[in-house]
């Protein structure tokens, strides 16, 4: 019993690692797309911030630097996407696949000029990477029976940007559901005209919605390359920017439920690897390939309403033109 | 209103000067000549021999994934799902010539094999396509997700029931000689007329086939007024009897079928037959197409080529230079799709502001 006890917390400790950047990207992405801004360049901002850190660790030896890398490349990226969406009303989609595409080929290009490599940062070592905390007492609780693993395994051994993720959540849902500005914030995403009316400014609201989600997506992009790996590895997001998207959907855009679907996905793909070769009774052996297009599947499968409706806000993907 | 040779000709090339420049920005961040690269690029893809057979086999692809993007623009409809919908055209393809290649002589096969790809296709879009129609999901997220699971689709056949026994590689076993699409090397070479070899095949004659088949259907038939009037106004689309629903259904299948022909260029023309990462980007590469050629056959042809050039040159940089690789190419696409897609509005309106001036003198 406390074998499986201990296993559980395992699995469960390996899906918060994994849940960890979908979590921050879609938190960005809830902030970008309540206001009314569609983001799928959450994938190529996830992306860049792994490579301004990688790259900045290593220069530096300073992971602290690299995550300000990150986060000013993440930030780069978001006011990129407002220039082009917000103060030229492009088309927000076609945006996003443009800075998934520059991301993907910019990180590589660079890459390769600076580390000659192959796209790769060098590996970093421990002083330049974030490492796990152990909390206090880890040892002497581990001891006790259930308590112990729940407190040593789960809670404890994460590096700060797994608990600065698990803090995003609460604060998240605190800025957009009990301030002010996230009430304007999220009135921009449902009725800007609203907001232009009562005085505010949707361009600047909007703007700050696009900071907001590259700040948090280039803590992510930290997280992959100087925290939960140990260097930039090229196309290192492998689609974990579209799995926080589809989470976000998933989750209809709400902080609790967002959560819940990141960490629902983060268990398949940590399921996924153990349970790979594995006979199940009944079922006996699934492709892991299945387990990984699960995400994908089930956000079909929501999208299509058949199970609870996923509303996305009014006024998402639509530029605002303010009436002369 | 700005005169149309500035909207379709200057503003276009206006947007690709300014890409080109910020990309040879980066070159020179990296410490090279930008413009020896531009050099050995347009060398790559149109002097060395047989290299522009290479450039021409890329544009086949382009031209195909650029046709899909652009006829679900005409209906606003926005397939980002080109590169599964052309995945599962390889494995329509695939399946049909693999089944049917010891017993049906080539002839026969190689028509089924291109209806299995459109089919194949077209079939990974309509559901997105119903999806919208029935249920309201986007399109865009929808297709984006069958991306992925078209991808770990294709992973799961091709390491197991597909894989060509005996082997580790995920790829098929050879298609039939008989049952492939000739190359154009081998056609010349058979007339007499020597020529560098290359993986350019006859697909690249479907393609132009189908730039005539999308111009006749989008401006030539009541479909074509309906799909447009659609692209224009929802509402007014809807008041003039068209009926929405089924429209998207079958513009989403359409794109995909064009999506889906894209296969046959590498599975049956250029590979003989199917592997993994077959399909490397070239959907996405259809969004950049239909932006810059503005979603009209003519201006796809010419983008594709533009594409196609950037693709085998951009294979040359990383022979030439230590510090460029051929993902510079990416950047490039990314830009161009910045800037011609996201930032097209950018230019529009100081140059409307500025004909507006140059005419008002005219008038008195």
């Amino acid at each position: 019993m406390a074998e499986i006890w201990l296993d559980a917390m395992q699995i469960l400790s390996s899906t918060l690692r994994l849940a960890t950047p979908l979590i921050l990207c879609a938190m960005a992405g809830m902030f970008s797309e309540r206001a009314g801004v569609v983001d799928i360049g959450l994938e190529g901002k996830l992306l860049m911030g792994a490579f301004a850190a990688g790259a900045v660790a290593f220069y530096t030896g300073s992971p602290w630097l690299g995550l300000f890398a990150a986060i000013l490349a993440g930030v780069a990226m978001g006011l990129l996407h407002g220039f082009a969406t917000i103060t030229h009303r492009g088309d927000q989609i076609v945006s996003g696949v443009a800075i998934n595409i520059l991301a993907s080929g910019f990180t590589i290009v660079i890459g390769i000029a600076l580390f000659a490599q192959g796209g790769q940062t060098p590996a970093l070592t421990r002083d330049e990477r974030f490492l796990p905390i152990h909390l206090p007492f880890a040892d002497t609780i581990g001891q006790v029976p259930f308590l112990g693993p729940f407190y040593e395994t789960l809670l404890s051994g994460h590096n700060i940007l797994v608990y600065a993720a698990l803090l995003s959540v609460p604060l998240a849902a605190f800025v957009l559901f009990a301030t002010s500005f996230g009430l304007r914030l999220r009135a921009a995403g449902e009725a800007p005209e609203a907001v232009d009316s009562a005085g505010y400014s949707v361009t600047f609201l909007r703007y700050r919605a696009v900071i907001i989600a590259g700040v948090l997506c280039g803590i992510a992009g930290a997280y992959l390359s100087i925290a939960h790996g140990g260097g930039f590895v090229r196309e290192m997001s492998a689609g974990k920017g579209y799995i926080a998207l589809a989470a976000l959907i998933f989750g209809k855009w709400r902080p609790v439920p967002t959560l819940l679907a990141c960490l629902l996905f983060g268990a398949l793909e940590s399921s996924a690897s153990r349970l790979s070769d594995v006979d199940l009774p009944l079922i006996g052996e699934i492709p892991v390939d299945i387990i990984l297009i699960a995400p994908y599947v089930l956000t079909v499968i929501l999208l299509a309403g058949f199970f609870g409706r996923a509303i996305p806000p009014r006024a998402l993907g639509i530029p605002y033109v303010k009436d002369r | 209103m700005l005169p149309g040779w500035v909207s379709l000709g200057l503003i276009p090339v206006l947007n690709l000067l300014m890409a080109f420049a910020v990309a040879g920005v980066v070159v020179a961040l990296i410490g090279e000549n930008p413009w020896r690269a531009l050099v050995v690029m347009i060398d790559g893809a149109f002097v060395y021999p047989g290299s522009l057979g290479y450039t021409l086999y890329y544009t086949t692809n382009f031209i195909f994934t650029g046709l899909a993007v652009s006829v679900a623009f005409h209906a606003r409809l926005f397939n980002i799902g080109g590169e599964g919908q052309a995945a599962l055209g390889g494995l329509g393809a695939a399946l049909v010539c693999l089944a049917l290649d010891p017993y049906l002589p080539g002839l026969m096969v190689i028509p089924l094999a291109i209806a299995g790809a459109a089919l194949f296709g077209a079939a990974w879009a309509f559901l997105p396509g119903l999806l919208q129609a029935t249920r309201g999901s986007h399109v865009v997220i929808t297709t984006i997700m069958f991306n992925f699971i078209a991808a770990g689709l294709l992973v799961t056949l091709l390491t197991g029931p597909l894989i060509r026994p005996g082997q580790s590689t995920p790829q098929t076993r050879d298609i039939a000689p008989g049952a492939t699409l000739p190359k154009i090397h081998e056609i010349f070479r058979a007339l007499g007329v020597d020529m560098a070899s290359s993986p350019l095949n006859v697909s690249i004659v479907f393609a132009l086939i189908a730039c005539v088949g999308v111009w006749v259907l989008v401006w030539r038939t009541p479909f074509g007024y309906r799909l447009r009037t659609l692209g224009e106004s929802e509402p007014a689309a809807r008041y003039a009897g068209v009926k929405v629903p089924s429209m998207v259904i079958i513009t989403m299948c359409v794109s995909g079928a064009l999506a889906g022909l894209m296969a046959i260029n590498d599975v049956l023309g250029a590979h003989d037959k199917l592997f993994l990462n077959f399909t490397a980007g070239y959907g996405f590469t259809g969004i950049a197409v239909a932006l810059m050629g503005r979603s009209h056959p003519i201006g796809i042809v010419l983008a594709s080529l533009l594409f196609g050039a950037l693709y085998q040159g951009g294979a040359e940089l990383s022979f030439e230079f230590r510090s460029i690789d051929r993902d510079m190419v990416l950047v490039i696409q990314g830009l161009i799709i910045l800037f011609s897609g996201a930032l097209a509005y950018m230019l529009e309106a100081p140059l409307t502001r500025l004909f507006a001036r140059q005419r008002r003198p005219a008038h008195g």
